[in-house]
């Protein structure tokens, strides 16, 4: 690798590590919504 | 939420900015030419992390006094984006050190002291895994953030304490070195870019041990019911049963 390319590759994983982490917290911000409104059903049935 | 979007569109001009400035504005150093650039990315990641870790030291601490737990769920949320910046600046540190140093990796005192720091936090997030009893997690947890904290001055004051060291001397504050004018500024450009990324994935993180803690809740309120309704079930049968 030139040192153009050890920069490119910096850059790119600087914002894929912002970009995947906050791709994982979005998913399991939205598993836990849909725990939530399965137990609260399951709150309203007992 | 009507706030985010401001944020949001905000932080991203100043992605693209700071990263148009860092690849094409900035001088080329002397010695280095571009692969010092890394520094408009590595630095600002570090930055990231010490602010990071420091919320979540605070929430410790919070905690410990108070036991909201709001300061628990801050504590747990912080650590774990400050792990990510840490990860972040260890590669690109690694990117920048082959082209330099020609190796990826030394046991120099900051790169060995972040390492640790880096482990502490995991173990941090590991041990909460392990203990079930909410209280009890929240607290062992805490005195254990802030004991891995401890390791964070370390880490700021290598290459002061140890200048024998292969770490670069810090330029911008209490370095013998000068920086130019426009580095600087493409530098605060960056800093700015990569924190506010840094406080909106935060947000976010927070948000998710905020419902967590809802489930949670809700779920011990179904558990309560059903003790509840199983008593008297049971004294039935011993009714009948007599």
């Amino acid at each position: 690798m030139n040192n153009f390319q050890f920069l490119f590759t910096a850059w790119m994983v600087v914002w894929a590590v912002f970009f995947v982490y906050e791709i994982s917290v979005a998913k399991r911000v939205s598993h836990v919504r849909e725990e939530i409104e399965r137990l609260k059903q399951q709150l309203q049935e007992r | 939420m009507k706030t985010r979007i401001p944020i949001t569109i905000f932080v991203a001009l100043l992605i693209f900015c700071g990263g148009y400035a860092a690849l094409f504005v900035a001088p080329d150093e002397a010695t280095m030419h571009e692969i010092q650039r890394i520094f408009y990315f590595h630095v600002p990641l570090w930055t990231a992390m010490t602010i990071a870790f420091s919320t979540a030291c605070f929430s410790n601490i919070a905690w410990l006094a108070s036991r909201r737990p709001t300061f628990d769920l801050l504590g747990v949320a912080s650590a774990e984006v400050g792990i990510l910046c840490c990860t972040g600046g260890l590669i690109t540190g690694m990117l920048w050190g082959k082209p330099v140093w020609g190796i990826w990796w030394t046991w120099d005192p900051r790169l060995t002291s972040t390492f640790i720091l880096w482990l502490l936090y995991i173990s941090y997030l590991l041990l909460r895994e392990l203990i079930e009893d909410p209280h009890r997690r929240a607290t062992l947890s805490a005195v254990f953030g802030i004991f891995a904290y401890l390791d964070l001055p370390i880490v700021l004051l290598a290459t002061t304490l140890w200048p024998r060291g292969q770490h670069p001397q810090p330029v911008l504050f209490g370095g013998p070195k000068s920086i130019n004018h426009t580095m600087l500024m493409v530098f605060f450009v960056c800093m700015a870019s990569i924190v506010g990324v840094m406080i909106l994935v935060l947000m976010d993180r927070y948000r998710l041990e905020r419902l967590r803690f809802e489930a949670d809740e809700l779920r011990v309120e179904i558990e309560s019911r059903e003790m509840d309704s199983q008593p008297a079930v049971q004294g039935t049968a011993g009714k009948g049963r007599s």
